[in-house]
C-alpha cells in the first residue's frame, strides 16, 4: 500500500535513524509530498535557524501517489529553510528517484545534524545506511550516480546528489538526479553540501499494493488519453518546454538584458526546431524521454553540436535556460545555451538564477557599479557568449570577488557590491525572476509577488491567462470545486478577477505536489487537464481513501497555509521588497519597449496591483498585513501549530 | 486466431524510457507496482540516451522449454506464447538461466519463476505506449517494417548525399 510507506527521521550528526509510520490522520490532513514536507518543515525547525547549520531539517519526499498506477507521479519534493531567502526552500523534481524510494519503503525523510566527513545516505528495502562519501566528493552530479552504482554494484540504484557547487554552498546550489532533473530553486543543494550530504541514493523492490488495480489501470489510460490528446502536451513531447520560447519573445513576454527590454532580438538560433536542426546529425529523429511513468516526455536529448565540449550528451535544454543563457544576456546562440545548460547541470546549480544574477551583474558592469577590476578583467558585457559560460564556472568555484558575491545569492552579493545595485536585481524574497517579463501580464506579477518561495512561476502561475479563453471557459475551470461568482476576465493586461485565477492556481498546483504528479497533467499549460474533480478517482483506485473534491482543495488551502505561517514566522512583511510578497520598483516605473502593439508602453499599475494582493489576501483568509485571520486557522485546522503530530 | 501469428515488436529508437509498460505490467498481473515484478523491463545507458525494453520473445526453439527438467514450460500455439505450468514448475530456475534475453524472472518474494504471457492476447504494454516503442503485430509483418525502416534510412542517405553533390 502507498499507505505503508514510513517517514524516517536521520540524524547525520549522531547516524541515528528512527523509522516511523505516517498516520492515516496525518494524511488526511496534508496527505503527502510538499504538503506534508511543509508541516514537517514547521514543526522540526526552531525560528531563525541557520539555513547552513545543522539544525535546518531537510526533508525529502514522494507524494501518497507517487509510483502507483497513476499517470506521471514522478516527482521528488525537497523542503528546508532556504540559504537564498532565509525564508521557505521548496524544489521539485522529476526522474526516477521518488518512485525508487517508495519501492525502497519510503515516502519521506526528515534529515538533520551534519556529517563528520562527506557521506551518502544509502536506501534499500525498508534499510538505511550512511556511507562514507570520500571517493566521491567533488565530482560532478553523473559521475556522482555512477560512482555510487559502481560502488553499490547496482546499476538500478538512483541518487539524488549535489555537485561541487553544493558542496561549494552555492546559495542556489540544487540538488539533481538522472542527467537533467533538477530541483533546482531555493538552494537545497547547499544545504545538503553544509550537511556533508553528497547523496542520497535508493533502491527498492517492495511491492505498493493498489487498493484496486483494474479500475486504477483502467482509470489510468483514460487520464493518459486525457492527456496526450491536449495539443500543448503532443508539442511538449516533441520540443519540450522551448516551444513557449517563439509565442512568449514575439508578445513581448521575455525579459531581455536584465529588465531593459521585454524581448530579445535575433533569437531563431535557440528556437527548439533550430537546436533540432544542429544536433540532428547525433541524436535522430526521437530525441525525448520521460520521467517516471510520464507520456508527456518532454525532456529533449541532444549532444552539443560544436566547440570543446562537442559531442557530449545533455538533456534539455529546458525554456529556462533558454532564457538563462540566451535572453536575459542576450547571447542568443545555441551553443552558449546548451553548453550553459550542460555546465549548471553538472555543477548542479540552479540555471535560472545564475542566468539571472549573471545579467544583473551584466547590467551593473554597464552601469559602472562593478568595474572590470572587480571582475578580473572579464569583459562582462551583455552579449558576450565567452563572459556567460566564464561565469557559470567562476560561481560554481567561487573565483573572484564578483563571482564570489554572487554565489551568496542576490541581495547579499548587493551589498557587496554596494551603490544602487539593489535597485537593478529583479527578485522576489531574495530569490530571482524567471526570464519571463510579467509588466503586461497582471496576473503574473501577482503570483511572483506572492508566491511562497520566492519569485516563481510554478507555485500560482495562472498560465492559462494568456490563452484569452472565454469567459464562460474560465467560469467553469475557476468556479470549482469551490463556486465563484466574483469577476473573470478573459484578458492578460487587466487586473480584474485575477486574484481569485492565482489563489485557485496556488491550490491546484499544491494539490498536485501533494500527489507527486508532474504540473503538466493538471491545469497549467493545458485548460482542459485534469484537477480537482478528478483526483479523488485516482485517489481512490489507488490507495483506497476517499476524498471529494472539496476535501482536496481544502488540503490544498491548508497546505499553503502551513507555508505562509512557517515564511511569516522567519520575517516575511508584506511590502518589504527583500522578504515580502513585493516586486522590483522597475514593474511600476519602466514602460515595455518592444513586443505587440497592445504591450508596449505598459507597466504594473502600483494603486491596481496593491488592491489585486488585497483581494489575494481577502481570499486566501489573510489581514491587511498578510497574516492570517483566528478564523482562517481555525476553518482549515491549524490553530494549534506546531501541533508535532509527526 | 488472431492472435496465433502475432509477436511483441520493439522499437529501442522510440523508447522515451519511462518505464510505465513495467508498472503497467506488474499491476495487471501482481495488483501492485514494483518493476521487479514486471516481465518487461527497459534497460538504460543513460549517459548515451538509449533506452531498450526487453521481454520475451516466445522463441520457436525456445531454450527455457528444452533445459526446464520437468516439463513446465510448454507453448501455446492459440497465442504463440510459452507458458509455465506452477504445477509442474519446481523452481530450480534452469530456465532463468539460460534465457539469452534475461526474460525469465524470479519472483523472490513468492518463490516462483515469471515471464510474459502477452496478458492473454491484450498486451498492457502496447496498450499504454503511447510512442509504440513496443507494438502487437503480425510476425510476418515485422520483417516488412523493418525492411521499410531501414530502406528509408537508406534514402534519406542518398538524399543528403546527393544535395551535397549539388
Amino acid at each position: 500500500m502507498a499507505l505503508d510507506r514510513k517517514i524516517a527521521y536521520i540524524n547525520l550528526t549522531t547516524g541515528e535513524v528512527e523509522v516511523k509510520p505516517i498516520p492515516l490522520d496525518v494524511r488526511r490532513k496534508f496527505l503527502g509530498g510538499r504538503g506534508l514536507d511543509a508541516y514537517l518543515l514547521l514543526n522540526h525547525s526552531e525560528k531563525g535557524c541557520d539555513p547552513l547549520g545543522p539544525d535546518n531539517p531537510l526533508i525529502v519526499s514522494g507524494g501518497i501517489l507517487t509510483a502507483t498506477c497513476a499517470s506521471a507521479t514522478a516527482r521528488t519534493h525537497v523542503m528546508a529553510k532556504s540559504p537564498l531567502t532565509g525564508l521557505l526552500g521548496s524544489c521539485n523534481m522529476g526522474g526516477f528517484f521518488a518512485p525508487e524510494m517508495a519501492w525502497a519503503g519510503f515516502h519521506h525523510l526528515v534529515i538533520k545534524g551534519k556529517a563528520e566527513k562527506p557521506s551518502y545516505i544509502y536506501i534499500h528495502d525498508g534499510e538505511i545506511e550512511i556511507r562514507d562519501a570520500e571517493n566521491v566528493w567533488g565530482k560532478t552530479t553523473t559521475d556522482t550516480q555512477w560512482a555510487i552504482r559502481d560502488e553499490l554494484n547496482d546499476q538500478e540504484v538512483k541518487s539524488l546528489v549535489i555537485g561541487p557547487a553544493g558542496e561549494n554552498l552555492v546559495a542556489f546550489a540544487n540538488v539533481m538526479t538522472g542527467i537533467k532533473n533538477a530541483g533546482g530553486r531555493t538552494g537545497m543543494g547547499a544545504v545538503m553540501g553544509s550537511k556533508n550530504l553528497k547523496a542520497i541514493a535508493c533502491r527498492g523492490t517492495m511491492d505498493i499494493k493498489i487498493a484496486h488495480p483494474i479500475e486504477a489501470l483502467e482509470y489510468n489510460k483514460r487520464f493518459i488519453d486525457q492527456i496526450t490528446s491536449a495539443k500543448v502536451n503532443k508539442t511538449q513531447g516533441t520540443l519540450g518546454t522551448p516551444f513557449i520560447w517563439g509565442a512568449t519573445n514575439s508578445w513581448g513576454g521575455v525579459r531581455t538584458r536584465n529588465f531593459q527590454y521585454n524581448q530579445c532580438e535575433y533569437a531563431d538560433d535557440i528556437e527548439p526546431e533550430a537546436i533540432d536542426e544542429i544536433c540532428e546529425d547525433t541524436m535522430g529523429p526521437y530525441h525525448m524521454s520521460g520521467c517516471f511513468g510520464c507520456q508527456v516526455h518532454c525532456r529533449a536529448q541532444y549532444r552539443i553540436p560544436s566547440g570543446p565540449l562537442k559531442g557530449t550528451y545533455e538533456e534539455g535544454p529546458e525554456y529556462t535556460s533558454q532564457g538563462a543563457f540566451g535572453g536575459e544576456t542576450d547571447t542568443p546562440r545555441a551553443e552558449t545555451v546548451l553548453v550553459g545548460n550542460h555546465l549548471v547541470d553538472q555543477y548542479g546549480m540552479d540555471n535560472l538564477e545564475t542566468g539571472s544574477l549573471i545579467s544583473w551583474a551584466m547590467e551593473l558592469y554597464e552601469e559602472g557599479i562593478i568595474s572590470s577590476k572587480d571582475t578580473d578583467g572579464l569583459d562582462l558585457r551583455f552579449g558576450n557568449d565567452e563572459a556567460v559560460l566564464e561565469m557559470i564556472e567562476r560561481i560554481c568555484f567561487r573565483k573572484g570577488k564578483v563571482a564570489d558575491a554572487l554565489a551568496n545569492g542576490g541581495i547579499p552579493a548587493s551589498k557587496t557590491f554596494g551603490k544602487n545595485a539593489f535597485d537593478y536585481l529583479i527578485q522576489v524574497k531574495g530569490m530571482s525572476n524567471l526570464h519571463s517579463d510579467e509588466r503586461a501580464t497582471p496576473a503574473l506579477a501577482l503570483n511572483i509577488a506572492t508566491s511562497s518561495r520566492g519569485s516563481d512561476h510554478l507555485r500560482s502561475r495562472p498560465a492559462i491567462d494568456l490563452y484569452h479563453l472565454p469567459e464562460k471557459v474560465l467560469r467553469k475551470i475557476y468556479s470549482s470545486p469551490i463556486p465563484y461568482e466574483g469577476p473573470l476576465s478573459s484578458e492578460h493586461t487587466a487586473y480584474i478577477g485575477k486574484a481569485w485565477q492565482v489563489f485557485w492556481q496556488e491550490n491546484c498546483y499544491m494539490g498536485v505536489d501533494c500527489l507527486g504528479i508532474c504540473k503538466y497533467h493538471t491545469t497549467f499549460l493545458g485548460a482542459t487537464l485534469p484537477n480537482f474533480e478528478d483526483w479523488p478517482k485516482v485517489l481512490y483506485y489507488n490507495t483506497g481513501l476517499e476524498f471529494t473534491p472539496e476535501e482536496l482543495w481544502d488540503i490544498a488551502e491548508r497546505c499553503n497555509m502551513i507555508e505562509r505561517l512557517f515564511n511569516l514566522r522567519e520575517g516575511l512583511t508584506r511590502d518589504d521588497l527583500a522578504k515580502g510578497d513585493m516586486i522590483n520598483h522597475r514593474y511600476f516605473d519602466e514602460p515595455c519597449r518592444r513586443g505587440a502593439p497592445d504591450v508596449v508602453g505598459l507597466t504594473i499599475d502600483r494603486g491596481k496591483f496593491t488592491v489585486m494582493i488585497d483581494e489575494f489576501y481577502e481570499h486566501k483568509g489573510l489581514d491587511k498585513k498578510g497574516k492570517p485571520k483566528a478564523k482562517t486557522l481555525k476553518r482549515l485546522g491549524l490553530e494549534n501549530e506546531p501541533s508535532h503530530m509527526l | 486466431m488472431e492472435n496465433k501469428n502475432k509477436v511483441l515488436m520493439i522499437n529501442p529508437e522510440k523508447c522515451t524510457g519511462c518505464r510505465l509498460c513495467e508498472l503497467v505490467c506488474a499491476v495487471k498481473h501482481d495488483g501492485v507496482s514494483n518493476p521487479a515484478r514486471s516481465r518487461i523491463r527497459v534497460m538504460k545507458w543513460e549517459m548515451d540516451g538509449v533506452y531498450i525494453p526487453m521481454a520475451c520473445q516466445q522463441c520457436q526453439d525456445a531454450p527455457c522449454m528444452g533445459v526446464c527438467p520437468a516439463n513446465a514450460i510448454s507453448r501455446n500455439d492459440e497465442l504463440n506464447v510459452m507458458e509455465i505450468d506452477y504445477d509442474k514448475c519446481i523452481g530450480c530456475r534452469s530456465c532463468v538461466a539460460v534465457c539469452p534475453f534475461g526474460a525469465m524472472g524470479f519472483n523472490s518474494i513468492d518463490r516462483k519463476v515469471f515471464k510474459c504471457d502477452l496478458c492473454d492476447g491484450d498486451p498492457q504494454c502496447v496498450r499504454f505506449c503511447e510512442v509504440e516503442a513496443i507494438e502487437y503485430i503480425d510476425a510476418d509483418d515485422v520483417a516488412i517494417l523493418k525492411k521499410q525502416e531501414a530502406a528509408a534510412k537508406l534514402h534519406a542517405t542518398s538524399h543528403k548525399v546527393a544535395l551535397k553533390e549539388a
